[in-house]
């Protein structure tokens, strides 16, 4: 076990420095701009699947990831100016859920924005995740960058709608990853609509931050690693000169760079996925410059969950995750290459065998 | 001695031959035969496939497919092989029993159990095509 106070010295002395021993369960962000003044960190929790078991009873283990979050999200130096949950606070969507796991977000200090996961959604299409935290998709503006939240779970209609005798069924079927029932993800017209119309107001040069739950870039759909509309999100992105996507779901490290846009995933505080090569029958599109997290090691229950710093130097993200029994990485923008590079092993010479997922 | 007991069996199976006609019990099969065979083995592996996907393997609703969708990251092609946080080598079956007691909080499965049985033809056939490397980690 590796005491927090290293990993927030490390925080503290670090600008370049790996963390070699992260311990905090969350993504605390740095944005620095261009004016240090105008520098700023939040921190980054998603993906805690509170599962409800009877009565008073919760699944143990997940319970601990999202509280060791929150309390070391408090001790978190410099202090983060918000903290961003990035969806599926709750695994089969029930009030029992969302508000056991509302009340263990409640222990956090900060100003917390909320984006809507599936396992939210899916039972009562988001009506008691709204009534604890409010719309499901909006945007807000913070020292010089514009953030949006989308809610990017939405699908078809008629899957939503006219496929399942009950919400109850509903939800279950869409919170099975590999369930071939499900349904591919996606933002659709109206937010979109809503998107376009947000983004046309904000100066090109604007710093972007658009957070979603799902990839809102195209990776496997089997696992919905993918949003069905990610495309279209993409080309309203295109006239920013930096644009950034953060997003949950994925339960790894991934980032890419398409064009001008960075994107970077964040961790869960439940538990760790598979990589969709390690699906032997799958077709899938991981992004090439992607290096992976070690392998889990399912004999320690936080093993690869974990939380990333991102700092965004003058509008561009750098990552560090830290990672319980996993060393630390740090993903940062090269200006040389254009795009997100992981500052110890993206020379694949570098690289190290637990990396490696068959 | 051993050629005396030679001629008896052949004394013996040609007096079934004889007793049943042109029918033949092993060796041959037909296409038939392969289809049914294959059938019960797929029903063996949906069988593996509802407990893997159930919340009622364990006793916290926790289902192997929260962490494992698609059976990936079992690695059955590497099994037997040594376990590096139990130091020794175990079988497939050996890491399915660790899993139910420990993030589904239940109770193993003995080891010739149907149940356990159908959890390895899952798994096995969600890896189909992948080559063994038994001891790989």
């Amino acid at each position: 076990m590796r005491d927090f106070n290293l990993s927030r010295r490390q925080f503290l002395k670090s600008t370049a420095a790996v963390a070699a021993a992260g311990v905090v369960p969350t993504s605390l962000v740095k944005v620095a701009l261009a004016s240090p003044a105008e520098s700023f960190t939040f921190a980054y929790i998603s993906d805690a699947h509170i599962q409800h078991i009877k009565g008073t009873s919760f699944v143990r283990n997940w319970d601990r990831g999202l509280i060791r979050a929150a309390a070391e999200t408090n001790l978190l130096e410099p202090k983060p100016d918000f903290v961003l949950f990035g969806g599926d606070l709750a695994q089969l969507g029930t009030k029992a859920e969302l508000d056991h796991g509302a009340e263990i977000m409640s222990a956090v200090g900060y100003k917390t924005y909320y984006v809507m996961g599936e396992h939210d959604y899916y039972l009562d299409l988001g009506e008691y995740w709204s009534k604890l935290f409010g719309p499901q998709y909006y945007s807000f503006d913070h020292k010089g960058v514009h953030f949006v939240v989308l809610n990017s779970v939405l699908t078809f209609d008629d899957w939503t709608f006219n496929r399942w005798p009950t919400a109850e069924q509903r939800m279950l079927e869409m919170a099975g990853l590999d369930n071939p029932n499900g349904s591919p993800f996606m933002v659709g017209d109206k937010q979109r609509e809503w998107l376009k119309a947000n983004l046309d107001k904000v100066s090109k040069g604007t710093p972007v931050v658009v957070v979603s739950h799902s990839p809102l870039q195209k990776i496997y759909k089997g696992w919905n690693f993918w949003t069905e509309d990610a495309e279209q999100i993409q080309a309203l992105l295109k006239p920013f000169s930096k644009a950034t996507v953060l997003y949950g779901h994925v339960h790894q490290i991934h980032y890419n760079q398409i064009g001008n846009i960075t994107f970077h995933s964040v961790m869960a505080t439940a538990w760790p996925w598979p990589y969709p090569q390690s699906y032997a029958q799958a077709q899938h599109h991981l992004p090439e410059i992607t290096v992976p997290i070690n392998r889990a090691d399912p004999f320690f229950e936080r093993d690869a969950t974990g939380w990333q710093f991102i700092d965004a130097a003058t509008g561009r993200v750098t990552m560090r995750y830290n990672l319980y029994n996993n060393t630390g990485r740090t993903v940062a923008f090269n200006t040389t290459t254009g795009r997100p590079e992981d500052r110890i092993y993206q020379d694949p010479a570098r690289r190290i065998l637990p990396q490696l997922h068959y | 001695m051993r050629n005396k007991f030679a001629i008896l069996g052949l004394a013996g199976a040609g007096l079934l031959a004889l007793l049943l006609g042109s029918r033949v019990w092993a060796d041959e099969f037909t296409k038939e035969d392969a289809a049914r065979w294959e059938k019960e083995y797929m029903s063996v592996v949906a069988t593996g496939r509802e407990l893997w996907t159930s919340p009622k393997l364990g006793t916290n609703g926790v289902a192997c497919a929260q962490c494992h969708p698609n059976a990936a990251n079992t690695h059955p092609e590497t099994y037997p092989k040594f376990q590096k946080q139990l130091g020794r080598v175990i079988a497939l079956r050996d890491m399915i029993n660790w899993c139910l007691r420990n993030p589904l909080e239940g109770q193993p499965l003995a080891q010739d159990d149907p149940k356990m049985i159908a959890l390895e033809a899952y798994v096995a056939y969600e890896r189909r095509g992948v080559p063994l490397v038994p001891g790989k980690h």
